[in-house]
């Protein structure tokens, strides 16, 4: 099982989402699943949550330097009214073990079901496992995929974009070393064949807003589209 | 002449913003001038720790006509640009205790709860946010704590570094706040290479970021 406790050693996060997709982030341009992808990373990554309160505050800036304007001479009264009324109960999310809570960020907690040795692993081939996450639209899909150690990954490329962000362990991706809030995005012009490293088990949530396409026969059995 | 000279208000400064300030605050009708953000602060302190509706309604008369004015730039109808406004200071008063001034500044506070009652009412989904477990954080002490932020995140600071963007960054920054657009609809309405659009962003982003260095002060 995954060991490592990043909460205690976090390790220096070196690929980040471009500045294009924070800036959509900020303006509220993301669909629901990536922007999971994007809250997860900044919030186990510093740099990118200081990228987005900047952006943020500009946000603030451009929304308080429009013209105002008028506004209904009963609002305010309208919304007095309802000062008191109950406010909606915000979702419970289930018990999480240990582990769950080091590894998986909070914005991502709320989407599982329970911990993580408990979620229904959906096991694809003998490469990997995975769960789908329940996202409200079907044209993007969330997954959080398990990868066993040293398994290298069907090549294929995508139809739309794949944001894929390490929650535990690392893979190796033409020659470049992804780990623990590492983010990759990629689009619909990047083949890629990812290797997981083979010193345990590699955690990712992985998010698609287009069909993969598949390059080799084994590609039929990982497309998450052809198999819902 | 004296006379004349004398009709003109010639008070300090100060005092003048001390009056003006006052009058702001006794009309809830009224969008008024800014405020600080030290004010919005007040009455966000007020809000959460004794459930002031007075503070409440002069903060409703800041935000509501400019939360409901930002709506109609992107493009929402009055009536559903007033609902927001309505829906969204309802949820400032709900969760003031969540407000943390050292954290953000109240603008940029209430611009992501407007942000989400739209996405909400024009999309129907959840927008997940950033959400760090603060034990994790103080076990990481080796980077300066995200207090100096709402530093960083004055409007007057924030303004001033806008306002330094060269045009054609500033005018991509603004459309996708004020339209919601990736930069890939911005590259087709410009009609400018995607490459192009990516980098003044990336620019633009990086003299952001030069100009609110986040560490100026320190609460550690």
């Amino acid at each position: 099982m995954i060991t490592t406790n990043p909460s205690i050693t976090p390790a220096p996060v070196s690929h980040h989402p471009s500045p294009e997709t924070l800036l959509a982030y900020a303006a509220g341009a993301l669909s629901e699943g990536v922007a999971l992808a994007i809250a997860c990373h900044a919030s186990i990554c510093r740099d990118c949550r200081r990228e987005l309160g900047r952006l943020d505050a500009v946000g603030g800036e451009i929304m308080t330097d429009v013209s105002p304007a008028a506004i209904g001479s009963d609002a305010l009264d309208r919304v007095l009214a309802r000062l008191d009324e109950p406010a909606p109960a915000a979702p419970v999310a289930p018990p999480l073990d240990r582990e769950t809570r080091s590894l998986v960020p909070r914005p991502l907690q709320r989407y599982l079901g329970g911990s993580l040795r408990a979620l229904p692993w959906h096991h694809v081939g003998r490469m990997f496992e995975e769960v789908r996450l329940p996202l409200s639209g079907t044209r993007v899909k969330a997954t959080l995929m398990r990868i066993k150690p040293g398994q290298i990954m069907p090549r294929h490329s995508h139809g739309g974009l794949e944001y894929t962000l390490v929650l535990a362990g690392g893979y190796q991706d033409n020659g470049v070393a992804f780990g623990r809030g590492d983010f990759s995005e990629l689009d619909s012009n990047d083949e890629h064949q990812p290797v997981a490293d083979p010193d345990g088990e590699c955690l990712c949530l992985v998010v698609l807003d287009a069909p993969v396409r598949l390059s080799g026969f084994v590609g039929r059995l990982i497309n998450p589209f052809l198999r819902v | 002449m004296f006379a004349t000279v004398l009709s003109v208000p010639v008070w300090p400064l100060p005092l003048y913003r001390r009056q003006q300030r006052a009058a702001g605050r006794n009309k809830h009708g009224v969008a008024g001038r800014a405020l600080t953000n030290e004010d919005l602060c007040e009455l966000m302190e007020a809000i959460a720790a004794r459930k002031d509706r007075q503070a409440f309604s002069q903060l409703f008369a800041f935000f509501a006509p400019r939360v409901k004015g930002f709506g109609i730039r992107r493009g929402v109808d009055p009536a559903a640009a007033e609902e927001i406004a309505q829906e969204a200071l309802l949820t400032v008063w709900r969760k003031a205790e969540t407000f943390d001034p050292e954290k953000a500044s109240v603008s940029t506070w209430v611009f992501t709860i407007v942000r989400n009652k739209h996405i909400d009412m024009f999309r129907r989904h959840a927008y997940p946010e950033v959400d760090i477990d603060e034990l994790a954080e103080t076990a990481d002490d080796a980077q300066p704590a995200d207090h100096a932020l709402a530093s960083a995140q004055e409007g007057s600071a924030v303004r001033e570094a806008m306002r330094c963007l060269p045009a054609e960054q500033l005018l991509i920054i603004q459309k996708a706040f004020y339209e919601d657009k990736s930069h890939r609809a911005i590259a087709d309405e410009l009609a400018l290479p995607l490459g192009t659009v990516k980098s003044r962003i990336r620019l633009a982003l990086a003299r952001m970021r030069s100009a609110l260095p986040e560490a100026v002060h320190d609460h550690d």
